[in-house]
């Protein structure tokens, strides 16, 4: 059995940043990443970030990654990294069982911050099982980790800031985008990045979403139908797009089954995401030394992980009688509070007062 | 299918690797995964959904979804998406909840 003082699952931002603020502190760590590599989804962001310099701002994701990681070269006798292990469980006693190259390994811990991210919603459709249809994070994989064009003609479902931000990225890819479909009556991103997409004459059609895909063996084309004010479906609207690939950028959901098995009191709310831990002031779940950041706390932006990762590595190295820099924890607040501030903020300011976070 | 020019990203060209798709002999490089080299190559199709026979394939391209599964070397249900693709791998679309062969 492998012990450590800090077990963290997931080498995303939130991990990184995690493993980052406890070695600050003094705190031993194994992150463990069940991919290949390092750094999440950022591995796959190209765009550069927005934030301050202290989440890497004006940087792109890629290259936020490749620092962070360089980063835990620094504290290599406090921070293992532990790539292509899958943690199949964590039992009460803080002990997690990892399968690494088809062999099992046991992981004994004083505390355990989970950092697992999130996962990619779908949309409910005739046919949407067809090959051809992928989430929005598959495409920019696709695109910007192998360097593969998901298809030639591509349909956007989604207009917040990854629909805008993959859809731009599809054109520098050299990959043709039909339209960025919306159902709601505006679109849910950035203007600058929409303001992007316009330039280049893509369309982004508003109250209109997917009502069937076509295809026997693979996409071959989608029927669309408008939505009216009430979200209904209207009769007659619809209007049929050629298109080999669509893309559906319709929201992510925490990766929570972890906090399953370890009865840490979650709630369903529906601006963080869906199921989220509850967290106290010191990002610890209902379950003693079990801390919880990043999307699977609740989904936002990178940036913000970045941030809660070193509120929780902070914490958690608190936990564990190191002491507290009440200096790095204040600008980490305030740091949270310019990124969920003003009208793009109040959809998550909203969720974490539902959870009970009303000066978050 | 393969990006040639990108404003942002370099993509050399890697080392080809031979493999076995449907027992005919294909080519994928050196960094890509089963399911990417399948993609680079037209295939869509990478497996058959076990009551209705529809086809599957990948999602997430995350090794989450599970969309993508197929038989790699006899082995049913291994994520394609995230498994490197190796020289010589033999690699079968899978129509069934797959079973462990000898």
């Amino acid at each position: 059995m492998i012990k450590t003082e800090l077990l963290i699952i997931g080498g995303g931002p939130a991990g990184l940043a995690a493993s980052l603020a406890a070695a600050e502190a003094g705190v031993s760590s194994i992150v463990v990443d069940r991919n290949q590599s390092f750094g999440g989804q950022l591995i796959k962001q190209t765009h550069k970030f927005f934030g301050s310099e202290k989440q890497y701002a004006k940087t792109r994701g890629i290259n936020i990654a490749k620092k962070m990681i360089e980063d835990t070269h620094k504290y290599e006798n406090l921070i293992t990294l532990l790539c292509d292990t899958t943690v199949l469980g964590v039992y009460p006693d803080l002990v997690a069982t990892c399968l690494k190259d088809d062999k099992y390994y046991k992981i004994k811990a004083q505390a355990v911050i989970v950092a697992t991210g999130a996962y990619e919603k779908t949309l409910a459709f005739e046919n949407n099982d067809l090959p051809g249809i992928y989430g929005a994070g598959a495409v920019q994989t696709l695109m910007n980790v192998y360097g593969i064009k998901p298809g030639n003609k591509i349909i956007m479902v989604g207009s917040g800031n990854i629909g805008l931000i993959v859809s731009y990225q599809l054109l520098q890819a050299g990959i043709k985008v039909e339209a960025v479909l919306e159902a709601a009556p505006r679109i849910g991103g950035y203007k600058v990045h929409a303001a992007k997409l316009r330039r280049y004459g893509i369309p982004i059609i508003t109250s209109r979403t997917v009502l069937k895909a076509h295809g026997e063996k693979a996409l071959e084309g989608i029927t669309t139908i408008a939505l009216n004010e009430n979200w209904e479906m209207v009769a007659g609207s619809e209007e049929y797009y050629e298109a080999d690939a669509l893309c559906l950028a319709v929201g992510l959901s925490p990766l929570s089954n972890i906090f399953g098995m370890l009865n840490v009191e979650m709630k369903y709310i529906p601006e963080l995401g869906g199921l989220v831990p509850v967290l106290r002031d010191n990002y610890m779940t209902s379950v003693e030394n079990i801390y919880a950041c990043g999307d699977v706390a609740g989904i936002e932006e990178a940036s913000s992980a970045i941030v809660e990762g070193r509120l929780a590595g902070f914490y958690a190295a608190n936990g564990l009688k190191r002491s507290l820099d009440d200096k790095e924890i204040n600008d980490c607040k305030k740091q949270l509070q310019l990124l969920r501030c003003g009208p793009t903020g109040e959809k998550i300011r909203s969720g974490l007062e539902k959870r009970g976070e009303g000066n978050a | 299918m393969r990006i040639k020019h990108h404003p942002i990203l370099d993509f050399p060209e890697k080392q080809k690797i031979a493999f076995y798709f449907q027992n005919k002999k294909v080519y994928g490089y050196e960094g890509d995964t089963i399911a990417s080299a399948l993609h680079a190559l037209g295939v869509k199709e990478l497996s058959l959904s076990v009551p209705l026979q529809r086809p599957r394939g990948f999602y997430c391209a995350i090794g989450n979804c599970s969309s993508c599964k197929m038989i790699v070397d006899g082995v049913p249900n291994v994520k394609t998406c995230v498994t490197p693709l190796k020289e010589g791998m033999n690699i079968r679309v899978q129509t069934d909840k797959g079973f462990l062969y000898d």
